[in-house]
């Protein structure tokens, strides 16, 4: 009895898991293309190695479990429920269950990738951390762990996502971390990342690069998605305790990918569930001004790894679009890029009017505000809904990963449906 | 044989060291790009490394992202840098281009290194791309005759710079310093370490970049490196002088000193 009241084991499971992918090389293969990898400069392999070292002995090390699911447990509020959207539901002609990622510490899924990482920093001796944001979620979230581990921490934030996400420029100053906003280049998250970068060549000594989503050279990839797999382990329990059954579809917005993977991987062996990624939109495809990699881009190298990402004919990137700065990344992790190609998930885009008209309807139906990250993900069970519906012959089961909560993104509603002036 | 081969040879049997200049291809413009790079090779530069202008150049300091963005905002593209690389060729010295992989990866890696040959280039260096990962452009470098340049660090383990070293043709680049690019006031020992390490797991030649700005500094590295590669000070001369013939006369006059530099540090050895 005792092992099973242990509430720390699922979230230990799920960390420990071991994954056929990505290889040993820190490769997601398949016919014909070597999806992740290593393509950094050799100044930073040593360090990579090291943090690939603590990754590796922290999956089978007792000790760094119970810190790690301890800090989860008590710290940032897991399990995160599952809740049955009602409303949502009639509406949708499905049954909603949500996710309920925006009731950790914090706000977001973050968190949960966010601890492990600045645990691992600790036993690496490391000192200080930097991280990039672009919605600011994940820079909320590492600068909530280093005040809690006694860490310095630097966030860069492109100069134009501090302006959308000034909330949580606040939070993060106030939190103890230095904010440094990046005005080079489209200004945005892969800016961000590429500042940390340069910071990171300098400084690995003491500093580790807390990398926010589920991209970047391996381990990273494989790491970020370990750290945010007790999300998908979760819900498929959850699911399975309030119908009985395994979902009949899983639901993520796609910006890196880090929410999606987590969701995702623990349902991987379920062949009946069917997995959905949806990716920003912007102005819809045609215009150009989107963040939909795997659906608007092709196959190429960013920021360490090869996967989707928007480029020119000349492999130079293109700069993403999307109302929601936290999926404003012109790449995707590469597993992403690997379950679609190998056909397991299926990526489609939702626009910026479509996922804010999901962002409404889900806080006047539920009661509940999402980010509008999250509201890309509600936007497309909506759409796929009465597709199951059909094809199923009965109302399908879907569950939404709401990744986060919208406190941050109301100065950005409130404009877009023109509440402003004192009208709210 | 290959020209950059020729040229280390010829400097090896000077005992010297080699000048290796690097300017972004496309700033100011293509044209003055091709300008300041045949000025470099005026002033005493053995081999220039042509720069291929990068979205996310991870790796650089403001002063190359600077130049290299003006000469994106300008629409520079591959084959523009390819064009430069031949331009400098047909001044007899050897040309390199230098690039982050995603280019050279999206345009073709059979096709990029062919169309360098048939220009007369002589190799590539990628700083963001490691041996392992580069299989298919070992396969293209070999079968077109290049030079394969990779990096090592001061971070690099011994088996890490013997891999490294292994993979390279032509001569192995030693980034001098953990940062990014730019001018440093000083190089410091970890590039004379990372030299004499570097040497140890290879005969190849081994040239230090990152951080040299001076006729001094030059000298004090061409006392114990088989070259020394200087950046940022040249395009700092470009984007210091908003006249391009004033810019390429600055480039010209830096070369020659960084020349200067280098026979004067290849003596002391």
């Amino acid at each position: 009895m005792s092992e099973q009241t242990d509430p720390r084991a699922e979230i230990i499971s799920a960390y420990a898991a071991t994954a056929a992918m990505p290889d040993d090389t820190g490769h997601f293969p398949t016919d014909d293309t070597l999806f992740g990898g290593r393509f950094m400069p050799e100044a930073l392999m040593a360090v990579l190695k090291e943090v690939t070292e603590a990754y590796e002995t922290s999956k089978t090390d007792p000790a760094f479990h119970r810190e790690f699911a301890d800090l989860l447990l008590h710290y940032a509020n897991r399990p995160s429920l599952l809740t049955e959207a009602r409303n949502l539901s009639r509406r949708a002609g499905a049954r909603i269950l949500l996710k309920r990622e925006d009731l950790n510490h914090t706000g977001s899924h973050k968190i949960n990738n966010v601890l492990g990482q600045a645990l691992l920093a600790k036993r690496m001796g490391k000192t200080r951390v930097i991280a990039e944001t672009g919605a600011g979620q994940h820079g909320v979230a590492t600068a909530t762990a280093a005040a809690l581990l006694g860490l310095d921490c630097v966030v860069y934030m492109g100069a134009e996502d501090t302006k959308r996400q000034a909330l949580n420029v606040a939070r993060m100053r106030m939190l103890g971390a230095e904010v440094v906003p990046v005005a080079i280049g489209s200004q945005t998250l892969k800016d961000a990342i590429n500042e940390a970068l340069r910071d990171w060549v300098a400084s690995a000594d003491t500093t580790y690069y807390l990398l926010g989503t589920a991209a970047g050279p391996h381990p990273f990839p494989a790491m970020v998605r370990d750290f945010a797999r007790v999300i998908g382990v979760e819900a498929r329990r959850q699911t399975l305790e309030a119908t009985g059954a395994l979902p009949d579809a899983v639901c993520a917005c796609i910006g890196g990918g880090s929410n999606a993977i987590g969701v995702f991987h623990a349902f991987l062996p379920d062949e009946s569930v069917r997995l959905y990624g949806f990716e920003a939109g912007g102005s819809g495809l045609a215009t150009g001004l989107h963040a939909s990699s795997i659906t608007g881009g092709s196959v190429g190298v960013l920021h360490g790894t090869r996967t989707f990402l928007l480029q020119d004919e000349y492999g130079q990137t293109k700069e993403s679009h999307s109302i929601s700065a936290g999926l404003d990344y012109p790449a995707v992790g590469p597993e992403h890029a690997y379950l679609h190609a190998t056909g397991r998930a299926i990526y489609e885009p939702v626009d910026d009017r479509e996922a804010m008209d999901a962002f409404r309807v889900l806080c006047q139906t539920e009661g509940i505000i999402p980010a509008i990250e999250s509201a890309h993900a509600i936007a497309g069970a909506l759409r796929i809904a009465p597709r199951l519906a059909e094809e199923l012959g009965r109302e399908p089961v879907i569950v939404v990963n709401l990744s986060g909560r919208g406190d941050k993104d109301m100065h950005t509603a409130a404009g877009y449906f023109g509440f402003e002036g004192g009208d709210l | 044989m290959n020209r950059l081969q020729d040229v280390l040879k010829n400097a090896r049997a000077e005992n010297r060291a080699v000048l290796i200049g690097y300017l972004p291809a496309g700033y100011p413009s293509v044209e003055g790009s091709i300008d300041a790079m045949r000025a470099m090779v005026e002033g005493g530069c053995d081999i220039i490394e042509v720069g291929l202008p990068y979205s996310d150049p991870a790796m650089d300091g403001p002063v190359i992202q600077a130049a290299a963005d003006q000469a994106l905002a300008h629409g520079v593209s591959t084959p523009d840098v390819i064009r430069a690389a031949g331009a400098v060729a047909d001044t007899g010295a050897a040309a390199l281009i230098m690039s982050y992989w995603n280019p050279i990866e999206h345009y073709g890696v059979d096709r990029f290194a062919a169309e360098l040959a048939a220009v007369g280039g002589s190799g590539v260096i990628t700083p963001d791309l490691i041996p392992e990962e580069a299989g298919p452009w070992i396969a293209a470098t070999d079968a077109h005759d290049l030079g394969r340049v990779f990096l090592v660090a001061p971070s690099s383990s011994a088996e890490r710079i013997a891999l490294t070293a292994e993979a390279c043709t032509g001569f192995v680049y030693a980034g001098a310093v953990m940062g990014v690019t730019g001018a440093r006031e000083q190089v410091g020992h970890a590039a004379q370490e990372l030299v004499a390490r570097t040497k140890e797991a290879t005969g190849q030649a081994v040239c230090v970049g990152l951080g040299v700005s001076t006729g001094e500094q030059a000298a004090e590295i061409a006392g114990y490196a088989d070259g020394v590669i200087v950046g940022s000070a040249f395009v700092r001369r470009l984007l210091d002088n908003r006249d391009p013939r004033k810019g390429v006369d600055a480039v010209r006059e830096l070369a020659a000193e960084l020349a200067d530099g280098v026979r004067r540090g290849s003596k002391a050895r």
